[in-house]
């Protein structure tokens, strides 16, 4: 069972606001679904090397070399709050 | 149905312009109901076509593709055109390049009708999830059309789109494929390049075709396969032309079913399975039972792996660098005190605002598995199941050419049907993850028709095959398809 503390912990790693509702819903929810994962428990993986993904490939490298993005104006349009070409931040603190 | 409409441009029956402007009138007639599309490019349909037409005036030889119009999900990026993966928080956002697959039919000469609704950052399996509204089963339109790559699905289902691209994460291609009764193939992991699609659970997914006949699939495929070196995971391989491999002869072919995935089948799901099996053993196929023992934990340990790739990867909305920004204006929950909002508020408050239920949820559970304390009880324990489920493949891969099973559990179902509980919409992809999770090429193609409420509704099978073996899969469903 995910505590609705558990919730509220989780959503803040996530940077998720949420609401006193969702937290409910979330804790119903997250809960149900660990349950039936729990099946998992079930297989023993003594040994078992894990797979992170299927091609097998390792260190794929390639030439370190800056190649200029062709469309760079359209990617400073794209900030919610800019500054002379620069993407604005909030303060942190 | 490529190949005769580039019979007909060559031969001056239509020009490039004029089909795209018939696909656009039946988009107008038909899109009101159906909601497949949630962008149209009209102009870059139009300046695409006269370009062709041009070539073809000018008495340039064309290839297959050129002038085809066909549709793009929504998560994939088109240079100029808004992409928004039909989520709000990406509301505002215009793609500033093109998705190596977007640059590579652009090259083949393929026309571009708009942009398809999708589930919600392609989670979900019906496209109810998408923040635009939901796509309807253009064959019965109290039904879903299946997702996440429902907008694809629906729309060549509907005739207003010769081709189109999904994506396929869990079964986002196939799953759709089955309900709206066309073809859809999701190719080998590493077949076809990520860049440019955005990135959800990068580990499972893959873009591949949908169109009416499996030599259609071959065509788009054949387009878009091959080596990237914008994404590091896509296979050496050299550029083929997959029609070739259509001979249409499956003698002698091995093909596997698993009998515990069609005992769990309805009697009318069965008897469709059952009759494509015996077209194949018609056709000189050899039927094998065999054992895939891990595959039933496929599910759980999808549903582990890609909540954590989808809260790694969803990490990057936050509502800084682009998209969806709930500024000052707008009334934090988190209060200011009176101050200008701060950093956190501003991630807290754009997650928040931007993203749906089902996103959140997958975040959240994803977050929840790799945070501290717990990374080992399932991201690592799902990843060595993973390695299980995976040598049960190579091992029944030893003994036949290609694995049969059903795409979905039923025909479509009702909108609506499965909204208020995740996990009996997680529970519709049963079949077809076990292909993301290992990684191999599988296609959903048409099968008998399954009666519902005195209704017969589309209903698909699935063949799966060996890593890279694109050419087996595609040539056996090919012979399904003609002599069926």
């Amino acid at each position: 069972m995910i505590s609705k503390d558990e919730v509220r912990h989780i959503a803040n790693l996530a940077r998720i606001g949420i609401t006193e509702k969702e937290t409910d819903k979330f804790s119903r929810d997250l809960s149900s679904i660990l349950d039936w994962i729990a099946q998992l428990d079930k297989v023993d993986v003594t040994g078992v090397l894990p797979t992170a993904h299927i091609t097998g490939m390792n260190d794929v490298s390639r030439e370190d070399r800056i190649v200029d993005f062709a469309n760079r104006e359209k990617i400073v349009e794209l900030f919610p709050e800019g500054k002379n070409g620069y993407d604005k931040v909030k303060s942190v603190l | 149905m490529i190949r005769e409409l580039h019979e007909k441009l060559i031969n001056k029956g239509i020009t490039a312009e004029q089909l795209a402007l018939d696909y656009f009138d039946v988009i107008k007639k038909k899109d009101k109901d159906i909601f497949a599309y949630l962008t149209l490019t009209n102009e870059m349909a139009l300046e695409q076509a006269r370009g062709v037409d041009a070539k073809i005036a000018r008495g340039e030889k064309i290839e297959l593709l050129e002038g085809i119009p066909g549709a793009i999900k929504d998560n994939l990026c088109i240079s100029g055109v808004r992409t928004t993966a039909s989520s709000k928080i990406l509301d505002n956002y215009i793609a500033p390049y093109d998705a190596t697959v977007i640059k590579r039919l652009k090259e083949a000469g393929a026309v571009f009708l708009g942009k398809t609704n999708c589930d919600e950052f392609a989670m979900g399996s019906s496209t109810e999830n998408s923040a635009y509204g939901n796509t309807k089963n253009p064959l019965d339109i109290t039904r879903v059309p299946g997702g996440s790559s429902g907008g694809s699905a629906a729309a060549v289902a509907a005739q207003e789109a010769v081709w189109s691209l999904g994506t396929d994460t869990g079964g986002s291609i196939r799953q759709p494929a089955s309900l709206c009764g066309v073809v859809g193939l999701k190719p080998t992991y590493g077949r076809v390049s990520r860049h440019g699609a955005i990135a959800m659970a990068s580990s499972l997914e893959q873009i591949g075709p949908f169109a009416k006949t499996v030599e259609d699939v071959a065509i788009i495929l054949s387009a878009i396969a091959g080596q990237d070196k914008m994404d590091a995971t896509t296979a050496h391989s050299s550029c083929k032309d997959y029609t070739k491999y259509l001979t249409g002869e499956v003698k002698g072919l091995k093909i596997g079913i698993v009998s515990e995935y069609i005992s769990g089948l309805g009697e009318k799901e069965k008897k469709s399975i059952q009759e494509v099996i015996d077209t194949y053993r018609k056709l000189g196929a050899e039927i094998r039972e065999i054992q895939l023992p891990y595959s039933k934990y496929s599910l759980p340990v999808y549903y582990i792996i890609q909540p954590c790739e989808v809260s790694s990867n969803l990490a990057r909305y936050d509502g800084i660098r682009y998209g969806l920004s709930v500024n000052d204006e707008k009334d934090s929950d988190f209060p200011t005190g009176g101050m200008p909002k701060k950093l956190l508020e501003t991630y807290l408050d754009s997650r928040r605002y931007g993203l749906g239920a089902e996103v959140k949820r997958r975040i959240m559970l994803g977050t929840y598995a790799l945070s501290s304390g717990y990374y080992d009880a399932y991201y690592l324990k799902a990843q060595k199941v993973r390695t299980l489920i995976k040598k049960d493949f190579e091992k029944v891969f030893e003994d036949v050419d290609l694995i049969l099973i059903p795409t979905a559990l039923s025909p479509a179902f009702k909108i609506g049907e499965k909204t208020e509980d995740p996990l009996a919409m997680y529970l519709e992809d049963i079949f077809t993850v076990t292909a993301n999770v290992v990684g191999v090429p599988a296609i959903s193609v048409p099968g008998p028709e399954v009666e519902v409420d005195g209704k017969k509704l589309p209903f698909g099978f699935q063949l799966m095959g060996k890593w890279f073996d694109e050419e087996n899969v595609l040539n056996a469903a090919h012979a399904y398809e003609i002599n069926k």
